[in-house]
């Protein structure tokens, strides 16, 4: 049968101070344990430091990983404390202490955890402001814009806003530049040290553009701009992935995109729009817009359904209900 | 219960829905390999890979899908599979027989010819009666929206390779179109003739590649069906040594 404990009597070895070890403990744990995060992980988070966005992101995570190790620690170490100090003795059948409160941890408790809260709501806040979205979609309508100015040609050093848009199509991306007669590649390639702002739209299903070392992440929606921002920082190569399940073929829709010397990517992109210039490929594509109705031929300015002479079996583009869905 | 009872229970739920999980994906990864592969090889250092497209096929299942067949290169025989093979750095020397109508691409982008051996296609059209209508074309870009001219494309993306295939045009697919699958030209279907040339990768591995022409008739926006079957406008090039 359980009894009730017997207060302490004169004589009896004076209780520890409980709390001030195990906060020291955990002074000890957590200062070790972000250390290790600030020096050591930091560097290697992921997706890099490629882009400012990649950058602000690895920042974002690494704070995270600050503030939530000591938190992590503080509760693992009152578990593991508690299992050592105040477990059952052999022999022992008492009773705990019975507790009716205690006013000052409950306290800490509010306090701990509403810093904690705004704490990373000021954090999160400031860090979606700061590099315009933080490198995700942010609809046609973005908030949060660079100071960049846009302008109708791009040239290396004249500190202008690259226009790029990402279309997606089952299952293939390919990239138009405005900004370069809207010639279209299928090769992502962008100027370093740059602001891009992506327009990111789809064909068909929806997509999701992930450039995973720029960390850039935008939705891919039918009849939709998704606009995103990031300023390549670095010099070399980055995968372009779907992120959002579109067919069969989704795991196989990637793509590698480059980062070069502004130079190199003005010849670049002015030696391809030369090419689909005299190879009649910039005639053959819609005029640039910011999004595509893909049933209609724009240079016809016709619904697809109905143009004359595209009669073949079947010759015309298979609309939402043709004729039903299985 | 007991508790050697509970656990026996445990062990065996687990061993069923495990075995279900690997059952449901040897049963897809078997469906997948059911379908043959053709292996051309090479003779002079290069290789003859020879398909055709057709606005139907001979399956029961699904025959009003639109198709790729292959052509078996001993027997000659068409068979309905998007799988082959071809050696490491060969010259791949592809002829396609277009005898399935028009659809315009959605991104007209890939109305230009990318990624063959001089970034062109050669192209005859033939009448119903197995005739050529004119002389052999060679051009880089076969605009799916000015006419009647695309049936569907080639593409294999790893590589970079986009290629068009043409349709009978616009009027000599009208009420000319084969009905009988596969097709032959001998069969009396109108039909465009493409050849084109590219390097296979000097290194092995499986290359996927598929129509981007939504081509499922029948399917929400054509993107159903054959665009998502293996066999039908999907496939794979094995590239070996």
């Amino acid at each position: 049968m359980a009894t009730t404990d017997t207060p302490a009597t004169a004589g009896t070895p004076a209780e520890p101070r409980h709390g001030l070890r195990m906060f020291l403990i955990w002074f000890i744990l957590a200062l070790a344990a972000d250390l290790v995060i600030w020096f050591v992980w930091y560097p290697h988070i992921p997706p890099g430091r490629m882009s400012n966005s990649a950058m602000h992101q690895q920042f974002d995570i690494t704070v995270l990983a600050l503030s939530a190790a000591p938190v992590i620690i503080a509760v693992i170490l009152y578990f593991v404390y508690a299992i050592v100090v105040w477990r059952v003795r052999p022999g022992d059948d008492s009773d705990g202490a019975p507790i009716y409160g205690n006013t000052k941890v409950q306290a800490s408790w509010i306090v701990g955890t509403t810093l904690i809260v705004l704490w990373l709501f000021v954090f999160g806040t400031v860090e979606l402001v700061v590099p315009h979205g933080a490198g995700a979609g942010e609809g046609p309508s973005p908030i949060w814009t660079p100071a960049g100015l846009t302008s109708a040609i791009w040239t290396p050093g004249g500190n202008k806003v690259l226009q790029v848009q990402v279309i997606g199509q089952q299952w293939t991306w390919t990239y138009r530049y405005p900004q370069f007669g809207g010639m279209e590649s299928t090769e992502l390639m962008l100027p370093v040290n740059t602001e891009v702002t992506f327009h990111v739209t789809s064909l068909d299903v929806i997509h999701s553009f992930w450039a995973y070392q720029l960390g850039v992440k935008a939705d891919a929606n039918p009849q939709v701009d998704n606009v995103a921002f990031t300023t390549p920082q670095a010099l070399g190569s980055f995968v372009v992935r779907c992120s959002e399940l579109c067919g069969i073929w989704h795991g196989a829709m990637f793509n590698y995109g480059l980062v070069e010397p502004q130079t190199a990517f003005q010849s670049w992109a002015s030696g391809v729009q030369a090419k689909e210039q005299s190879d009649g490929v910039l005639a053959a594509l819609p005029p640039f817009a910011l999004t595509y109705d893909p049933t209609v031929i724009p240079q016809l300015g016709k619904t697809l359904t109905t143009v004359i002479g595209i009669t073949g079996a079947p010759g015309y583009f298979y609309g939402p209900a043709n004729p039903v869905q299985p | 219960m007991s508790v050697t009872a509970r656990a026996v229970s445990l062990a065996v739920a687990f061993v069923v829905v495990v075995g279900l999980g690997v059952f449901v994906a040897l049963f897809y990864i078997g469906q997948a390999s059911s379908l043959p592969t053709v292996n051309y090889t090479a003779s002079g250092g290069q290789v003859n890979v020879v398909l055709q497209e057709d606005p139907g096929n001979n399956t029961s299942s699904a025959p009003n899908w639109v198709t790729y067949y292959t052509q078996d290169p001993t027997t000659k025989d068409w068979l309905h599979t998007t799988l082959f093979s071809v050696p490491a750095s060969t010259k791949v020397n592809v002829t396609i027989y277009g005898f399935d109508g028009c659809t315009p691409l959605r991104n007209n982008y890939f109305s230009q010819v990318q990624g063959t051996i001089g970034n062109t296609v050669t192209v005859t059209q033939f009448s119903k009666n197995n005739r050529p209508l004119g002389f052999p074309q060679t051009v880089s870009l076969i605009n799916s929206w000015a006419d009647c001219s695309v049936g569907h494309t080639f593409a294999i993306p790893a590589m970079n390779l986009y290629v068009p295939v043409p349709s009978p045009n616009a009027q000599n697919s009208q009420n000319n179109l084969c009905s009988s699958f596969p097709c032959t030209p001998a069969s009396g279907g109108a039909y465009a003739l493409e050849t084109f040339s590219f390097m296979s990768p000097a290194h092995t591995g499986t290359f996927r590649w598929q129509c981007l022409i939504p081509c499922g008739g029948g399917f929400i926006n054509g993107n159903g069906g054959p665009m998502q079957t293996l066999g039908f406008m999907a496939g794979f090039m094995d590239v070996v040594a």
